[in-house]
């Protein structure tokens, strides 16, 4: 028995020394992880034989190993840190909670209770990041766990993106996996593993780190992508997703080990000291192609161009929650890792880094202007508009280290960032609604009349359109002022004109949504038919959808809050 | 509600926010009445409409025309991260274009009563009012680049909702022609603001700060300045517009619903004149002197190029659109003439082309809704059909034409007086545009409202109370200023003599004396009042 053998290897009287874990630090993805695991458990609980039989065993074991301390120091006087204990009560609690829930929700209502144990999970990582956000302008940033995680300002600000992603998107799917008649338990602790991948990496300031969070988030989003098993193209998005993902991963991969051979550290703030700050081109080839590869990798997670080949296929299949999700989150925590990594990090050899970046923002914005012009199919569009998109945050980017001290191309990226998270949630949000049953009418004919069947959802989608177009009184316009102010500043006029002009082009795409919106029906005499059948629209879609339109109005007339925000979200930590 | 509103107006009300909020709150308030109810969608229309209307004509009272600088001042920090505050003022440059907004948008609502859908119409036209407003008053680059932006989005749904023929392909073209132009103008406002910014100024997009850094020699290079006032002038000459950048006008125009055309002409395109007088020029006033030669070429080009074309039109409505193209010519070169009579002229012929203009697209609307076509051939002897009508339909053509005793005479007659000063050339070439307009006017009339009516036309209704109160005021007015521009001249001679002493004082440039205009005195027209 365990019991015995650990009796009689362990002294009397033992302090099990535990790893200082900062619990704060890893607080939300903790709470996520949890969350994740406690809907995973209880779908195991529940797809077993018999519910009594599990519940019992399950409830029985709960009883055993929740008090584990109590147990442990009652008869081998072991005592853990004070950490340890907190965190061994907080699982048992969770363990616990399931547990009740899954005697009082019963079989019929895995789903909902699934729903409510996510979002918990997601409100209190929201909540924990709030305590870190107030600690952090209280005391400053600060790292630990061995300097691989920091919590500073940026990776809140990011893990809070993603945090409301996270919760927009499990709103979005309620509605998606009842229509589908899909597994919905799975999804939603799928989602929610994938948002702890994400939060790590916000917050991640060692390229180990970085590379674990980034395959934690993207094998859970490859069989997102996939979830759809009625539909070929969601299985085709996932295999496609996977294959190029696993290369980028592969490729940053790389880049980290050359980074490594050139720095002798993982770790950001180490190597941006053994950088050398003079340019890198005649002297240290293999931290240049490390870099480089970096660049690449994450160039393909944030879809821009001429790493997007992925995109427009893999936002076109995957089911259109996993989209917005997507969209919003994945671009976010990406640019996150790009901006920690490259302004953070890479600073002192900016002017190695800063063409490249200069050339892809280039090119992700006019190719995906431009070819979101030539399609049909309204999720196609927005995946080439969402590549425009990750120019425009390029732009950011690109000045990033040109800091006038006030509200810099950092503040401007991660503030346009979280401005796209809402746009496109919004967006897709109404795309799924109009996709109909089988998420598949995503045409733009299928758009033809809505203003007339649906006006408020025609109004919405206008809303969302109008913002990512970057027309004023509407978020996207300030998050483009932003940007484009900080390439400004930085000098960048041309930049900030290639943007520009790009936005226009990209207009047409929005406005060709709009007009067929707008635009009767092609049955002709279409007033005089009685009002043709109204899309559902659910309660949490509708909420989402609605608390999306608030925000991108209001950030729209107000943004001084967020920008405020997301201008003290700058001071981070990796450069040191 | 007004009447306490009143009291406090004396004081400190900050009435350009009230007169830019009043028709959005009208605006969502008529998207809040009930469906089906289009009477009530009515009331708050007319009322909203008719009420910044009293507001704008209070302050065209109150205007006080012996003071320099803005009046009716607000300054709100907003984005305060980036330096953006909501400054809002008013000049002789800008009151008359408030005013005029305020005037069209009740006639064009009562012009379009039996639009489909007209809550929504209106909701859009309000939206409108509020605005156009707002960057007639802007005081901030950012917050005029915002309103500016702004007007496109119920323009196109105006036009693309309520529009004729190819409405989509119009209101599409519209809004991306415009939105590229403003491109650069983005990028040239968030130029000089870093420029300013950069030289030692606070970060700001005030106008008053802006320019008088930016326009102060020395603070910016000259290329610096040229190409930034190449960047203003792109956008505001596509919205003007001016010869080459004209080609969305026509489709536009055409193609939107007669309240649109009105306001279109009316006041969106006094938006890139505007913007030459408010920024370009005062900003980079030794690149506008560079570039006036270039500018004012394409200005006579637009004004013959406008009237040959609006000769040829079949379509009347098409023909009325290009002749905006030649009016809106007079206003540029007048204003590139960088004379204070020219100015003037050009500020006149503003006010002047949106009173007629407006008539005459309010009349071709209203045969489009008798005779559901806009052909010229389609028409012929509607005199005799429809006389009230006709007679008001040839008082507007006069006045387009600019005949003495109306308006568009005054003004187009100072603006080539102006540009006869320092540009002699140019005005004489432009002169022939006043004859083409003739030509191509009268032509249209004689050919729809002379001979005898046959088929068709035959059975015509005469025009109604309502449409003869939508176009009588228009008429009336443009009259009056024809006989009696001294008001406007008064309320704008400060303003523009503030101008021209800007221009002066940081170019080193003198204006030529504009000679005595004996010749207009002897015939009893008002043109020289403005002296």
């Amino acid at each position: 028995m365990l019991a015995s053998l650990l009796a009689q290897v362990l002294p009397e009287s033992t302090q099990i020394s535990t790893p200082n874990v900062d619990w704060l630090a890893i607080g939300p993805p903790v709470a996520l992880f949890a969350s994740a695991l406690a809907i995973v458990l209880m779908i195991a609980i529940l797809r077993g034989r018999s519910l009594t039989h599990d519940l019992t065993n399950w409830v029985v074991l709960c009883g055993v190993f929740g008090p584990i301390e109590f147990w442990l120091g009652r008869f081998w006087q072991v005592r853990f840190d004070d950490d340890s204990a907190a965190v061994v009560v907080m699982a048992s609690g969770a363990l616990s909670v399931v547990a009740a829930l899954v005697s009082s929700v019963g079989r019929r209502r895995t789903f909902e209770a699934s729903l409510v144990i996510g979002a918990v999970g997601t409100i209190t990582a929201g909540a924990i990041s709030v305590a870190q956000w107030s600690e952090f302008r209280n005391g400053g940033p600060f790292a630990s766990m061995a300097n691989a995680v920091a919590i500073d300002g940026f990776a809140i600000f990011v893990g809070g993106v993603v945090l409301a992603a996270t919760l927009f998107g499990l709103l979005l799917a309620t509605a998606w996996i009842k229509r589908e008649q899909l597994e919905g338990p799975e999804f939603l602790a799928l989602m929610l593993l994938c948002a702890t991948g994400m939060l790590v990496m916000a917050s991640a300031t060692d390229l180990i780190v970085v590379f674990v969070a980034l395959e934690v988030f993207s094998i859970a989003l490859y069989v997102l992508a996939a979830f759809d098993r009625h539909r070929l193209q969601s299985q085709e998005a996932g295999l496609k997703y996977f294959l190029l993902g696993a290369f980028s991963s592969a490729i940053f991969l790389y880049g980290v080990a050359l980074v490594y051979g050139a720095t002798g550290s993982t770790n950001l703030s180490a190597i941006r000291s053994a950088a050398p700050s003079a340019a890198l081109v005649e002297n240290n080839g293999l931290l240049l192609v490390g870099f480089a590869l970096l660049l690449v990798g994450l160039g393909f997670k944030v879809a821009a161009a001429p790493f997007h080949m992925w995109t427009p296929t893999v936002y076109q299949g995957a089911p259109t929650p996993v989209t917005a999700f997507m969209a919003g989150a994945t671009k976010a925590v990406a640019f996150g890792a790009l901006l920690r990594i490259f302004a953070g990090a890479f600073d002192p050899l900016r002017s190695d880094w800063r063409p490249a970046v200069y050339g892809l923002a280039v090119v992700s914005m006019l190719v995906g202007a431009t070819a979101a012009i030539v399609q049909t199919n309204v999720k196609r569009m927005l995946a080439y508009s969402s590549i425009a998109h990750a120019g425009y945050v390029l732009i950011g980017v690109q000045v990033a280290t040109e800091s006038n001290g006030g509200f810099d191309g950092t503040a401007a990226a991660l503030f346009y960032l979280a401005i796209y998270m809402l746009m496109s949630i919004g967006v897709f949000g109404v795309i799924q609604i109009v996709g109909r049953r089988g998420d598949s009418a995503h045409a733009l004919d299928d758009y033809k009349g809505l203003a007339r069947r649906d006006p408020a959802l025609a109004a919405l989608m206008t809303l969302f359109l109008l913002a990512q177009a970057g027309v004023p009184l509407t978020a996207g316009f300030v998050a483009k002022l932003a940007v484009f102010k900080s390439a400004v500043d930085a000098g960048q006029v041309q930049l900030a004109l290639v943007g520009m002009l790009s936005a226009t082009v990209a207009a047409f795409v929005y406005l060709r949504i709009v007009l067929a919106m707008y635009s009767s029906d092609d049955h002709g005499d279409a007033a005089a038919d009685a009002p043709a059948e109204r899309l559902p629209v659910d309660l949490p879609t509708g909420l989402a959808l609605f608390a999306a339109g608030t925000a991108v109005l209001v950030f729209g007339i107000l943004p001084g809050w967020l920008m405020d925000v997301a201008e003290h979200a700058t001071n981070y930590l990796a450069g040191g | 509600m007004l009447a306490s509103e009143v009291v406090m107006m004396r004081d400190t009300f900050p009435l350009l926010t009230f007169l830019i909020v009043l028709p959005f709150v009208g605006a969502a308030v008529t998207l809040c009445t009930p469906k089906g109810r289009t009477e009530w969608a009515k009331a708050v229309a007319f009322i909203t409409s008719l009420a910044t209307l009293g507001v704008a004509l209070w302050m065209l009272a109150d205007f006080d025309k012996a003071a320099h600088g803005y009046q009716y001042t607000v300054d709100h920090d907003w984005i305060g991260n980036l330096g953006v505050s909501f400054s809002l003022g008013i000049d002789g440059i800008s009151l008359f274009m408030v005013v005029l907004t305020a005037l069209l948008i009740p006639i064009g609502l009562l012009a379009s009563v039996n639009e489909p859908n007209f809550k929504q119409f209106a909701v859009w036209m309000l939206f409108l009012e509020g605005t156009v407003i707002g960057v007639f008053s802007a005081l901030d680059l950012i917050v005029f680049f915002i309103f500016f932006e702004l007007v496109l989005v119920p323009m196109y749904f105006l036009i693309a909702g309520w529009g004729h023929g190819n409405k989509a392909y119009a209101a599409t073209k519209f809004f991306l022609y415009t939105m590229a132009g403003s491109a650069f103008l983005f990028a040239g406002i968030l130029m000089v603001a870093y420029l300013a910014n950069k030289g030692g100024n606070p970060l700001t997009f005030d106008v008053r700060e802006l320019t008088a850094w930016v326009s102060e020699p020395g603070n910016v290079s000259t290329r610096t300045s040229r190409l930034l006032f190449l960047a203003f002038a792109v956008s505001f000459a596509v919205k003007v517009p001016l010869f080459p950048l004209h080609t969305w006008l026509p489709d536009a125009h055409t193609e939107a619903p007669t309240a649109g055309s009105v306001v279109l002409a009316g006041v969106l395109l006094k938006m890139g004149t505007y913007g030459f007088l408010r920024f370009a020029i005062p900003m980079f006033p030794k690149a506008a002197q560079y570039f006036a030669p270039a500018l004012l070429t394409l200005s006579v080009i637009g004004i013959l190029y406008g009237a040959i074309v609006a000769t040829m039109q079949p379509d009347l409505k098409r023909l009325i659109a290009y002749s905006s193209v030649a009016h809106l010519g007079f206003v540029v070169m007048g204003t590139f003439a960088l004379t204070t009579t020219g100015i003037q002229g050009g500020l006149f012929t503003m006010v002047s082309h949106g009173l007629t203009t407006g008539a005459l697209f309010l009349l071709v609307g209203m045969l489009y809704e008798r005779r559901h076509t806009r052909l010229i051939s389609d028409f012929g002897g509607l005199w005799k059909v429809i006389p009230v009508f006709s007679a008001m339909f040839l008082i507007a053509t006069f006045a387009s034409i600019g005949l003495p005793g109306f308006s568009g005479f005054v003004g187009e007659f100072t603006s080539l007086l102006g540009t006869f000063v320092t540009r002699r050339w140019w005005a004489v070439a432009a002169t022939g545009g006043v004859i083409l307009a003739a030509v191509y006017l009268l032509w249209a009339f004689q050919r729809a409202f002379t001979g005898e009516p046959e088929g068709e036309n035959l059975g015509l209704n005469d025009i109604n109370a309502r449409e003869l109160l939508t176009v009588v005021p228009l008429l009336a007015l443009s009259l009056f200023l024809g006989f009696y521009p001294k008001p406007v001249f008064d309320r704008m001679e400060l303003a523009v003599d503030d101008l021209m002493t800007h221009i002066e004082e940081t170019t080193g440039y003198t204006e030529p004396d504009t000679p005595e205009p004996v010749p207009v005195e002897a015939e009893g027209h008002g043109a020289e009042e403005g002296h």
